[in-house]
């Protein structure tokens, strides 16, 4: 087995650059959509305020998609760099989506990206309209097979284990691609990505607002941006709660971690609002909950029960027990080809995940080396490790909704004094847009630690423990690779930040020309954010 | 023949047109990174290099992500081992891959000079370096790397990372690599470009032409004395598709010979490689770049084309437990994926190519150092 040490770090880089990614893409996800719309309305109306907003917000684009892109390349090979068992095992049913994403949305959007910077000058209106849209439909198809992956990996349908080839086989493409998991997690995913986008460009031009800049121009993006904003943030929750009762169906232990339900819920179980969990325990220290909200939250119904922790770590107990019997038999079927050790891994199959899940306790991690005396303790051991940390799930599921309840209000209070013309009477609201606008990408955050540690330990759910997923390098690489990446993204957000926070303040120029500073230095910029006193523009 | 052992053939076959591509394309834009200071002595002469190529090089890009899609869907074992196991060498060329984009994007959006020096450098190193690697990569496999399996499926290293860096083949396949790519990029520059950058990409260029073709050479006659693989017991194509347990493989001194001898049209490959590089450096030299840059392409098809055939169906034999090395029969998906895999590609290719081409026609014609002094340019 792999030093845990190695698994570990190998966690802990993809975790990084995941996040890293995902800190990018939610605003390409939207921003993609936003410019076709105001391009649309340009190309309709003729209005050139319109033009100006595509270059100008676009621009603001063009500085977030690069490193969307870069960080993206990473992630299309760290699954082969560091998780090549996963690979291996998984990579009949897994590469599929990866390589359609390629075939059909990152070909498709690099290349239209290319002519929609461009090709101003050269194509059509309609032409140029029609890029637009190609993009906004690339990026989000993109969205669509990586979520498909993802999907594979929280409930691994359509696919069989075949005992000579010791990996997953595909069996049901339409099964991978119409899973319940994979659509949810879709929608709600790039709809998030709208109302980072909605609040990106509300926030900014409210920023204008407050100083009294560009106002034809900033008016016009808040408004669609609040009204985008306020259907996309209403969208998104009840996607979040889809996904959630999904949870409930597929993946017990994540909801039982996301709501610290220690026992099998019964009817009038209360929501926990705040939960101080300890795991080694398996007990709250501190908990306050809203009595009989729980289960119509999750099930929609008065009285399904949700399985609860404790319940789950039995049935974990007794699929170890049967997975076990599987593993042995695998791997005696792999030395000797004998029928009878393929007739028996067949009948316990379906639990091979917790017998190698239970590897990981056995003596020397060899299941045939536990005796009647030290199983109980492996079968606790991986009882309790079927269970994936209980506080991490419950808070960073609730920063989530918290957050995603606010940008409802937010958005509506913007969308309301737009629509009354009484937005610059109402500071409040201008402010509160420009302080919240790194708020969605937090959410986003939040909402990809509750999807992914709460399918731990598993990289497959209920096949496949993360913890022989790793690739078997040895901890020198995996300090040489975590600091480069550690380095290099640092340097990169550094600079994303710098450029995006000028060309922000410096704000569009008459026809759309961000305005070239002369003689401007590189040292950090002189005026804080939102500071008076910068010089004020008219917008005409 | 078995169907699956059909769909494996052609997913080569499909491997190795992508392989190509990724060189063409990939590499043009990569020799105008690495070309970049020397063809423009301005910033002005810079910016119009980096936006001959700005419209396309994030198209073309897609080449090497779907390389590694592509090889994972449809060689997933091969994904998995080869990535891990050059891991320092896929970190570094990662590293340098990704401060492309941004360095495209932001470069010229700050209006100082240390600033765009700096990027300017970044355009050189990760210009350069992946172009290196790629081949170097090349040149490893074809001498067999140290790794073998555990009963599930688990690799185990054998070989030191430093061997897959510094050993003489593999380099100098690497500056083969790069040969092609400077001379790409180059015919890129001098279609689309003016003087002074036409000429200096022009001699730059040529040069580099004759340089991939003398490597070429001196590579194919190092090939013969390597060690390479050769079933020594009967194979069966359509064999499950894993490494254990398969036919016995030898190494035998010369034995990446074994496929040209057996089908003598095969030489047609390098001598296209030959062909592509000495007379795309004399076309490139005539001032007749669009010639010279499809005879680029044509290098790449014999370059790739000859490791194909020479390694035919080796993907990646191991050095120390040779009858686990990767195969095309033993390493592919399973014929479910193939299957799907070929459906989608079949759509998809072909509409890619179109667009791809229909966007180089819309951006045809000489980038002006006027056109990209302003704000929207790179």
């Amino acid at each position: 087995m792999i030093s845990s040490t190695v698994v570990e770090l190998s966690r802990l880089q993809f975790a990084l650059t995941a996040l890293y990614h995902f800190l990018f893409v939610p605003l390409t996800l939207g921003m993609t959509l936003m410019l076709a719309a105001m391009e649309t309305v340009y190309v309709i109306s003729g209005k050139q305020i319109y033009k100006d907003m595509t270059l100008f917000w676009g621009k603001l684009f063009a500085i977030n998609f690069a490193i969307g892109v870069a960080t993206g390349l990473t992630m299309e090979f760290e699954f082969g760099t560091n998780w090549s068992m996963y690979s291996h095992f998984m990579g009949d049913v897994f590469g599929t989506p990866l390589a359609i994403e390629g075939l059909m949305a990152f070909f498709m959007e690099s290349t239209f990206i290319g002519l929609m910077f461009f090709g101003w000058d050269r194509l059509s209106k309609p032409a140029h309209l029609a890029v637009t849209y190609l993009v906004a439909l690339a990026s989000n198809l993109s969205a669509l097979w990586i979520l498909i992956a993802n999907g594979f990996m929280q409930d691994p349908v359509g696919a069989k284990f075949n005992p000579d080839t010791m990996r997953l086989e595909f069996t049901d493409i339409g099964a991978l691609i119409f899973s319940d998991d994979a659509q949810a997690k879709f929608v709600h995913t790039s709809i998030a990505g709208f109302v980072t986008a909605a609040m990106f460009v509300m926030g900014i031009s409210a920023f204008y607002l407050l100083h009294q800049r560009h106002r034809e121009f900033a008016l016009r993006s808040f408004r669609m941006a609040a009204l985008f904003g306020v259907i996309s943030s209403l969208a998104v929750i009840t996607l979040g709660d889809a996904l959630g009762r999904l949870d409930d169906l597929v993946q017990p232990t994540k909801l039982a971690a996301i709501e610290d339900t220690w026992h099998t819920t019964k009817p009038a179980e209360a929501w926990k609002v705040i939960a101080i969990p300890d795991q080694n325990a398996q007990k709250d220290i501190f908990s306050i909950g809203i009595p009989y909200v729980l289960t119509p939250l999750v099930t929609h119904s008065l009285s399904t029960p949700i399985p609860g922790i404790f319940e789950l770590e039995d049935q974990a107990k007794q699929k170890a027990v049967n997975g076990m019997k599987a593993v042995i038999a695998l791997q005696d079927y792999a030395t000797t080809k004998s029928p009878a050790a393929l007739a028996t891994f067949r009948q316990y199959e379906g639990d091979m995940g917790y017998g190698f899940l239970a590897q990981r306790y056995a003596p020397d991690q060899d299941l045939t080396k536990i005796t009647p005396a030290t199983l109980p303790g492996v079968l606790d051991k991986t009882a309790r490790a079927a269970i994936p940390n209980v506080f991490v799930e419950f808070w960073a599921f609730r920063l989530m909704v918290g957050l995603g309840l606010l940008f409802v209000l937010v958005f509506a209070f913007a969308a309301y004094y737009s629509l009354k013309n009484q937005l610059e009477e109402n500071r409040w609201v201008l402010k509160a847009a420009l302080w919240a606008i790194p708020l969605p990408v937090l959410a986003c955050e939040y909402g990809w630690i509750t999807a992914e540690n709460g399918r731990q330990p598993w990289s497959v759910f209920g096949m496949l423990p993360t913890f022989m997923s790793a690739s078997s390098h040895s901890v020198g690489y995996m300090v040489f690779s975590l600091a480069g990446f550690v380095l290099l993204y640092s340097l990169f957000i550094a600079v994303e930040l710098y450029l995006m926070f000028r060309f922000a303040r410096l704000g569009p120029t008459p026809h759309g020309e961000t305005p070239e500073p002369a003689q401007e230095s590189t040292s950090a910029p002189r005026h804080v954010f939102g500071e008076p006193g910068y010089a004020a523009k008219s917008w005409k | 023949m078995e169907l699956y052992v059909v769909l494996k053939l052609i997913w080569a076959l499909l491997l190795g047109i992508l392989l190509i591509g990724l060189g063409v394309m990939v590499g043009m834009d990569m020799g105008v990174g690495t070309l970049l200071r020397f063809v423009g002595k301005t910033d002005g002469e810079r910016r119009v290099a980096l936006n001959i190529i700005g419209p396309h090089w994030d198209g073309n890009q897609v080449w090497f992500i779907l390389g590694g899609g592509a090889i994972f869907a449809a060689f997933p074992t091969l994904y998995a081992t080869s990535f891990s196991i050059f891991y320092i060498v896929m970190i570094l060329l990662l590293f340098s891959m990704i401060m492309r984009p941004v360095a495209f994007e932001y470069r010229s959006k700050v209006d100082a000079t240390h600033w765009r020096q700096s990027w300017d450098w970044v355009f050189l190193i990760s210009g350069a370096l992946p172009m290196i690697i790629y081949g170097a990569a090349m040149g490893n496999v074809l001498q067999g790397v140290g790794f073998h399996f555990d009963w599930d499926g688990q690799y185990q290293q054998d070989e030191s990372f430093i061997w897959y860096l510094l050993n003489p083949f593999a380099i100098l396949c690497g500056l083969l690599s790069l040969a092609l790519s400077i001379f790409q990029g180059g015919a890129m520059l001098m279609i689309r470009g003016e003087e002074p950058i036409y000429g200096r990409a022009r001699r730059i260029a040529t040069v580099a032409g004759l340089v991939a073709a003398l490597l070429f050479v001196i590579g194919g006659v190092w090939v013969r004395s390597i060690k390479g693989f050769a079933y020594t017991a009967l194979v069966n194509p359509a064999m499950e598709a894993t490494p254990l347990g398969g036919p016995a493989v030898a190494m035998q001194s010369g034995a990446w010979m074994n496929n040209f001898h057996a089908m003598p049209a095969l030489w047609l490959l390098p001598l296209l490689g030959v062909v592509g590089m000495v007379l795309g450096a004399l076309a490139l030299a005539a001032r007749k770049p669009i010639l010279g840059w499809w005879l680029g392409a044509i290098a790449w098809i014999g370059t790739i084309g000859t490791t194909g055939a020479a390694m035919f169906p080796f993907l990646m034999p191991s050095s120390t437990a040779p009858s686990q090395g990767l195969t095309i029969w033993n390493a592919s998906s399973s014929q479910y994926t193939l299957g799907w895999m070929l459906v989608f590609a079949v759509i998809f290719v072909p509409i890619i190519l179109c667009y791809t081409a229909w966007a180089f026609r819309v951006m045809s014609g000489k980038v002006r150092v006027g056109a990209v002094d302003n704000d929207h340019s790179y």
